[in-house]
């Protein structure tokens, strides 16, 4: 094995000796009143050469997509062509202000106009917001929009439903919309047509699904879910985190579903950004559009223009309009690869997950039979009797260069591992993959319990990190003190 | 045409048998969407439809509100391109994502300092979604159904703000401004607490660009009642931090440090809390820890708050957050370091204050119409209809500030100017001369 992530003893930015810049402290000769006044701030004058230096070392002890594969389930990991980031860096994209007059930003909008109408033929839609800035902030738009949907027929439906092999966004979202979250359970990896009838009623007012589901498997009874759910005058909600499995094979509306959110850092390719911006636009079909947040993207005689003259609407999910950045970004992605090239990348997406379960499904466990999409999740329950579990499995792979894939989700699978491979990998890197799982399993278990060996650091002692609270210099500082200060009363 | 080996160790022929599972009735035949471009085809395509933008270095623009354009130093331009950075995710695994961690460790640092709170986690959407955010945290903590606001905050956050209480059921109330100072009047604010009230939120500079000097006063009046501050994190850099006068949660807007005004999004919503709120904090907070060597490292800590462990008990659905603009806000402090920091938030003042006088002395102007010390914006009310008033600077070459009539009528035919330290002698002259022609 000849993988090495860099690793620096590299100091925090408050480490680095601060340098004199100006005579006199401009604290003093602000005009802030004198109540108001602040007394001290202790942040460092770094030269630019330092700053520089460390920034480059962090980034170095950083494993991103361009580092390597990248196969995190559920989450997407595809390559994100460099030219979207070129054209999202323009001056003309980012230097305007939110609140300009609409004769100033007229192409921004056009951009946005014609991104809300390439999501609406992806979705199957007939209308799409782009404000929501994340996934999970989709859902809790969408969910507003069922919340105002239902009361709009005076009705006040508590219940949402969301299966056992849910993302946790999706309980978390209901509850943050004020709806009762009910559980339903799976049935061989499934939705259980009858335990759903048991459970679906008056009072529910949304099942969320996400299709292909978590374990990669597609829910082939979703027409017959829709009907359930519609009959009990309840919305079907489609979270679109796994959406790269379908484009152009299938679409949420072709399937029933009612309101949709995409993930565009996910399906079109925008770049993570080690946590974010996101962007989670919603779609929903013609019934639902009254709802949507304001302002909407209007066009009028070759203008665009906001409007904000909706009275159903749900109002505002987060200031201004989207994450712009974001959303050109996923414009360019999708011209680029325009319908065939779509159709190409989900194709793609479920032949290298195939690919990847047929390689690995004699080397690990897969619980459920039949085929998967464009993820799968393995077992690594019969490692325990070696001494090995999930979670080292995990953090030997990044001694390979490999970033780990999801762990311990969905919940009802022991020692999931979940593998997304995405469509942008080669067959050589999928069979890379595969060496590297062989390899790891005929180490010797404690090479294994004790990985990482080869990142920045080795296993990172998170326990402490919950029992200590440290969140800043200062209390690490803080803290370095009282371990000194531990160290001289014990040396006394 | 996926590859042999696939088509070969999946023993199909076609990629049809891949999608079979899905039911015929919910198939669809393709995409109806235009053919691919070229990349040059691309570059021309979007060129030409980004020209027909107007941007605020193409035009005086004197716009703020929350969002602003400030001075970005090219080193945080290079730090953003590092794509090891920007194509990363979350830190899960964080043995291989220690880059990422540390400097989020340092961002909660930097803003820590800035605000006095004991914990700043690694973002929020945005400053409106960490206000829904902190009055349900402040919900968390103290039963009731009134939530009060200053009515001198931003419109977009009071939008904002009632979409996230609509899940709780509780309600917004406002507390009046004082019409000369367009301080927080503190009398109404007395009379508007109780029993049921279980928030207060204040923010210092407010929405006007007035500072608010009577904070120790409101503070005491407000009690133990969870207290919510919302600033400009640049403003803190000479303003007391809002730990100082009691605040429970400071939350506020960041994409300025280090970013542009990106249309709106992305930004970053700054969000810290004290010490004794910790876990009832929404978002990713970064700790410090060591490894198994005893070495310095990082992780997410605390996640049994979140919702991949916690899912509908959590403290908050977020998942992706702004990560990327927090770092940005980084490298912004660390590069401009203490003094230039301190210097550049002078300079605002300082150029608020300059416009501001500027403009009283044009006939029929009033600036600024609050009698009160201001931070980089101040508001001005006009001799004609707003709307006209911001027209005509358009046709000028100037863009105005932001029209307040429709959200608060009653200052008249109002105008919110903002004014950063990248506005020259001659921004400031043509937004006078524009100003000048309007009678």
């Amino acid at each position: 094995m000849t993988y090495r992530q860099a690793s620096y003893d590299e100091p925090l930015l408050f480490e680095i000796d601060s340098v004199e810049t100006c005579t006199g402290d401009p604290l003093s000769s602000t005009k802030i009143p004198d109540k108001l006044k602040r007394k001290s701030l202790d942040i460092p004058n770094l030269p630019e050469r330092e700053v520089m230096k460390h920034f480059v070392r962090l980034s170095q002890m950083n494993f991103s997509v361009d580092s390597g594969f990248y196969p995190l389930g559920s989450c997407t990991m595809k390559y994100n062509p460099k030219i979207n980031e070129q054209i999202a860096r323009d001056r003309r994209a980012t230097c305007l202000h939110p609140m300009q007059d609409e004769s100033t930003v007229q192409g921004s909008l056009q951009i946005m106009y014609e991104l809300e109408e390439m999501l609406c033929v992806i979705g199957g839609v007939d209308a799409v917001t782009l404000q929501p800035a994340a996934g999970a902030h989709g859902e809790f738009t969408g969910l507003q929009i069922v919340r105002a949907f239902h009361e709009d027929r005076g009705e006040h439906r508590k219940e949402v439903i969301v299966p056992d092999t849910a993302h946790g966004t999706n309980p978390a979202s209901a509850a943050m919309v004020g709806f009762d979250v009910i559980e339903l359970p799976s049935k061989n990896g499934r939705i259980d047509c009858d335990a759903l009838r048991s459970i679906v009623g008056d009072n529910t007012a949304a099942l969320m699904l996400t299709n292909p589901n978590t374990l990669g498997m597609f829910e082939e009874d979703v027409l017959e879910v829709a009907k359930i759910v519609h009959d009990a005058g309840a919305l079907l909600y489609y979270d679109g985190a796994n959406f790269n499995a379908i484009l152009g094979r299938t679409n949420p509306g072709k399937m029933d579903f009612d309101i949709v959110h995409f993930n565009l850092h996910k399906t079109f390719s925008t770049p993570h950004g080690g946590g974010g911006p996101g962007a989670g636009p919603v779609g929903v079909r013609k019934e639902l559009e009254p709802y949507l947040p304001v302002p909407r993207i209007m066009k009028e005689d070759g203008r665009y223009r906001l409007s904000y003259d909706h009275p159903k609407s749900i109002g505002k999910v987060r200031a201004y309009y989207g994450n712009f950045g974001v959303l050109l970004r996923a414009y360019a992605y999708i011209k680029s690869n325009g319908g065939d090239g779509l159709c190409e990348v989900s194709t793609r997406a479920v032949a290298n997950s195939n690919y990847l379960r047929n390689r690995l499904e004699s080397v690990l466990e897969l619980p459920f039979g039949g085929k998967r999409m464009h993820e799968f999740v393995l077992s690594g329950d019969k490692l325990k009797g070696k001494g090995i579990r999930t979670m080292d499995m995990a953090k030997r792979m990044l001694d390979y260069g490999v970033h780990a894939p999801t762990i311990y989700f969905p919940l009802i699978v022991g020692e999931a591992i979940m593998i997304e491979p995405t469509e942008t990998e080669s067959v050589q890197t999928l069979d890379g993959f595969v060496s590297v799982i062989e390899s790891i399993i005929n180490e010797p278990a404690e090479t294994v319990r004790t990985a990482p060996h080869n990142t920045s650091v080795r296993r990172i002692d998170e326990v402490r990190a919950a029992r200590d609270l440290i969140f800043n210099y200062k209390s690490l500082v803080e803290q370095r003190q009282r371990e000194e200060g531990r160290k001289d009363l014990a040396g006394r | 045409m996926l590859p042999p080996k696939i088509l070969e160790v999946l023993g199909i022929s076609s990629s049809d048998e891949l999608f079979d599972e899905i039911p015929e009735a919910a198939r669809v035949k393709g995409l109806d969407l235009p053919c691919g471009l070229a990349e040059s085809e691309l570059i021309a395509e979007i060129d030409a439809i980004l020209s027909k933008n107007k941007t605020m270095d193409d035009m005086p623009t004197f716009l703020g509100g929350g969002v602003y354009r400030h001075f970005i130093p090219a080193l945080v331009n290079e730090v953003l391109s590092r794509s090891e950075f920007y194509t990363a995710y979350t830190p899960y695994q964080p043995e291989a994502s220690q880059g990422m961690l540390q400097a989020l460790f340092e961002y909660q640092s930097f803003m820590s300092e800035l605000t006095g709170m004991d914990a700043v986690n690694s973002s929020m959407y945005d400053w409106s979604t960490a206000l829904g955010e902190a009055a349900l945290m402040c919900s968390r903590i103290r039963r009731g159904s009134t939530f009060l606001i200053a009515r001198s905050v931003s419109p977009e956050r009071k939008a904002v703000l009632k979409t996230y209480l609509r899940g709780i059921e509780a309600k917004v109330q406002e507390v009046n401004c004082d019409r000369g100072s367009g301080r927080l009047d503190i009398n109404d604010l007395r009379s508007k607490l109780g029993e049921d009230v279980f928030g207060v939120y204040l923010e210092n500079p407010n929405y006007f660009g007035v500072l608010e000097e009577e904070v120790d006063e409101i503070s005491s009046s407000i009690g133990e009642t969870p207290f919510v501050v919302g600033a400009d994190p640049l403003s803190l850099a000479i303003v007391r931090p809002p730990s100082d006068y009691g605040a429970d949660i400071v939350i506020g807007e960041g994409h300025h440090l280090g970013t542009g005004p990106n249309f709106g999004g992305p930004l970053l919503g700054v969000f810290g809390c004290r010490k004794e709120h910790i876990r009832k904090m929404p978002g990713r907070i970064i700790g410090s820890t060591v490894d198994a060597a005893g070495r310095m490292a990082f992780c997410m800590t605390l996640q049994t708050r979140e919702q991949h462990i916690r899912r509908d008990k959590a403290t908050s659905n977020i998942c992706t957050n702004e990560a990327l603009m927090a770092v940005a806000a980084n490298a912004y402090l660390a590069t401009l370091g203490r003094d230039k920091l301190i210097t550049i938030a002078n300079l605002n003042v300082e150029k608020a204050g300059n416009l501001s006088q500027r403009i009283s002395k044009i006939a029929g102007f009033e600036s600024p119409i609050f009698k009160a010390s201001h931070f980089n914006e101040f508001v001005i009310r006009c001799p004609k209809p707003v709307d006209a008033v911001g027209r005509a600077l358009i046709g000028h070459g100037v863009h105005g500030g932001i029209q307040l009539k429709e959200d608060f009528p009653e200052f008249g035919e109002a105008m919110l100017l903002a004014v950063s330290e990248l506005h020259t002698e001659e921004d400031l002259k043509a937004l006078v001369r524009g100003l000048e022609a309007i009678r």
